[in-house]
């Protein structure tokens, strides 16, 4: 018989004996273990400071073993402008979801990126408000059922998606953006990838990056977290195609 | 030996004051009767190793501060009324967390927009802590651009001290008017805060978070804060008397209307009517307990205020109906004169004496 042996590191920058309050099936958990194995890859955790949103991962910190903020809702990026611009030594990012950075905080996002802050942006997409109950966001899908759009996005009513990742890819402040979705074992291998790429490019000096990752919310999608990974490659990737939406490194250097 | 004295306004004297007190990062964004200041330091801040940067708005700015003050440094903002109402958001937050850093109002007239001529309107947000939750802010208001020098230093000191934000509350005319200062020798060196946010290096790491889901908690929480303010009332109280000593009629006024007064009690005292100022400094804590023991003696006070009548408040809960208090007020951007206060003491005064 085969026999294959499990290899499970703990992260070095992921608090042990915690107990997960995400659901089963949310993205939050997979894509902070992959933040936290980066920052031990890129030898990053004795000097970062993180910046919680409003909204799931307020609680970031129980996770997270380095420095960490919270943040009003949707000024992340205002508050990781303040760290960075006192302690430029400081290795700098937010962690947002999408009516933290695209509905409440849009000004902040949209500024902090045009002034190219030397800071590095996760953005979590559920296309819904996860924490307040799976009301609509700014990025849910036209047709898409929530709580404050039950009969589904209309474009008469509610208007269209907002692809806020992919404006900020057109400002020439900002360095590096990605889309990635987290619909399975290679999407979790493209995450780890991209948001390697957007930390390493904070470490060169380049400016600022952004990681948009398409995320499940079986909970609020009152789906199965199959149907759930399913719904991403299906329906949500077709309205926010992954891919790299900017790569101006070179031009950077 | 030569005194070094320079003219300058109110706006550039916060920003020069913030300066020498070591302030590292200043945010803001602009609005009038306060542009000069970000401008100064716009000007001069980078030159003296900080951080100027204009923000995309007031809550932008204020969210810089609290990002700047989790690190360690000193940090500021400076708005005017309706920009401190869209940083009362942040006011709360910098509470919660305990952050050290200072705001600067120079009021102008409102509701709303108002106008830009000098108002003392915010009276009420300022002291009764402006944003949501349960905290206060430390309130200092100066009454001359010397004042305002020596009272920014004071501000970032309590800031320090008792780890709040602490609001400098001035007004278009303070703001505006240019004196000769002195101000105090440039901070060389602050003392490291242990515990700002820095990367935790070697030791364990921490978070800031004003989230305590635990009712149990949070309540402890308020309690500890609760604690501090009274530390803070027990310490910080600050006040000026001026010809107090054989009064018999008490003006209670502060910041511009306090200068004023100053000038009709000099008018009244020459027809002989012994009237005295007591003006507070910190707005809150107020001084209450000086207003209360004066209560024993002094039967009439007046209240001066470029507002329809706020502070009067704090002097009515102080005095607790012991003494009799005649409010005037010019809201709306109006400053009033020397000789409209006299008239009004003369008028208190005489009254007085028929009793």
């Amino acid at each position: 018989m085969n026999t294959m042996k499990l290899k499970n590191k703990w992260p070095k920058y992921y608090k042990k004996d915690v107990v997960t309050h995400y659901c089963p099936g949310c993205g939050h958990g997979i894509v902070h273990r992959i933040v936290a194995e980066v920052l031990e890859d890129l030898d990053l955790g004795k000097r970062a400071v993180c910046v919680n949103p409003a909204g799931c991962a307020v609680l970031a910190y129980k996770y997270f073993d380095i420095d960490t903020l919270e943040s009003a809702h949707g000024r992340g990026t205002a508050m990781a402008t303040g760290i960075k611009r006192a302690r430029p030594e400081l290795f700098v990012f937010t962690y947002q979801g999408d009516g933290d950075l695209s509905a409440i905080g849009t000004a902040e996002t949209i500024h902090s990126a045009n002034r190219g802050e030397q800071i590095c942006v996760i953005f979590i997409n559920n296309a819904v408000y996860g924490m307040t109950g799976g009301q609509m966001a700014p990025t849910t899908l036209l047709e898409q059922k929530t709580t404050t759009s039950p009969f589904g996005r209309t474009p008469q009513v509610e208007g269209y998606p907002l692809h806020i990742t992919d404006i900020l890819a057109t400002f020439p402040g900002v360095v590096y953006a990605e889309r990635v979705a987290l619909n399975g074992p290679a999407g979790v291998r493209k995450t780890k990838k991209a948001i390697t790429t957007a930390f390493q490019t904070q470490v060169d000096g380049l400016g600022y990056s952004i990681i948009e990752v398409l995320s499940a919310c079986p909970t609020n999608w009152k789906m199965s977290s199959v149907d759930s990974l399913k719904w991403i490659d299906e329906v949500m990737s077709k309205e926010f195609p992954p891919g790299v939406l900017t790569d101006k490194r070179g031009e950077q250097k | 030996m030569k005194e070094n004295k320079i003219f300058i306004s109110g706006n550039h004297a916060f920003a020069e004051a913030a300066i020498r007190a070591g302030v590292k990062c200043y945010f803001g964004y602009p609005i009038t009767p306060q542009n000069e200041l970000g401008e100064y330091m716009a000007q001069h801040l980078r030159a003296n190793d900080g951080v100027f940067l204009q923000s995309e708005s007031e809550t932008a700015a204020i969210n810089m501060v609290i990002g700047a003050a989790a690190t360690g440094v000193r940090a500021m903002t400076s708005s005017s009324s309706p920009g401190i109402s869209l940083k009362q958001e942040g006011m709360s937050f910098l509470a919660g967390f305990e952050l050290p850093a200072v705001v600067v109002n120079v009021m102008r007239g409102g509701p709303g927009l108002g106008n830009i001529a000098p108002a003392q309107g915010d009276y009420f947000q300022a002291t009764r802590g402006g944003g949501h939750g349960d905290y206060r802010t430390p309130v200092l208001a100066p009454a001359s651009v010397q004042e305002i020098a020596d009272l920014t230093f004071d501000a970032f000191n309590l800031a320090d001290k008792y780890r709040t934000p602490v609001m400098l509350l001035g007004d278009g005319m303070m703001g505006q008017m240019k004196e000769p200062v002195i101000f105090p020798e440039k901070i060389k060196k602050l003392p490291e805060k242990e515990w700002a946010l820095r990367g935790r290096g070697t030791g364990a790491s921490r978070y800031m978070a004003s989230l305590i889901l635990d009712p149990r908690e949070m309540e402890q929480h308020n309690w500890k804060l609760f604690r501090k303010y009274k530390e803070i009332e027990k310490n910080e109280i600050r006040y000026e008397s001026y010809l107090m000593d054989d009064a018999e009629i008490v003006i209670i006024a502060y910041g511009t209307t306090a200068r004023i007064a100053k000038g009709a009690i000099n008018r009244v005292r020459k027809d002989g009517v012994k009237a005295g100022l007591i003006r507070p400094i910190t707005l809150w804590p107020f001084p209450s307990k000086v207003l209360n023991d004066l209560a024993r003696t002094i039967k009439h006070f007046i209240v001066f205020e470029m507002s329809t009548g706020q502070m009067v408040e704090d002097v009515q809960l102080a005095l607790c109906g012991s003494a009799e208090i005649t409010f005037h007020g010019r809201p709306g951007g109006i400053i009033p004169t020397p000789i409209e206060f006299a008239r009004i003491i003369y008028r208190e005064y005489q009254k007085m004496k028929k009793k």
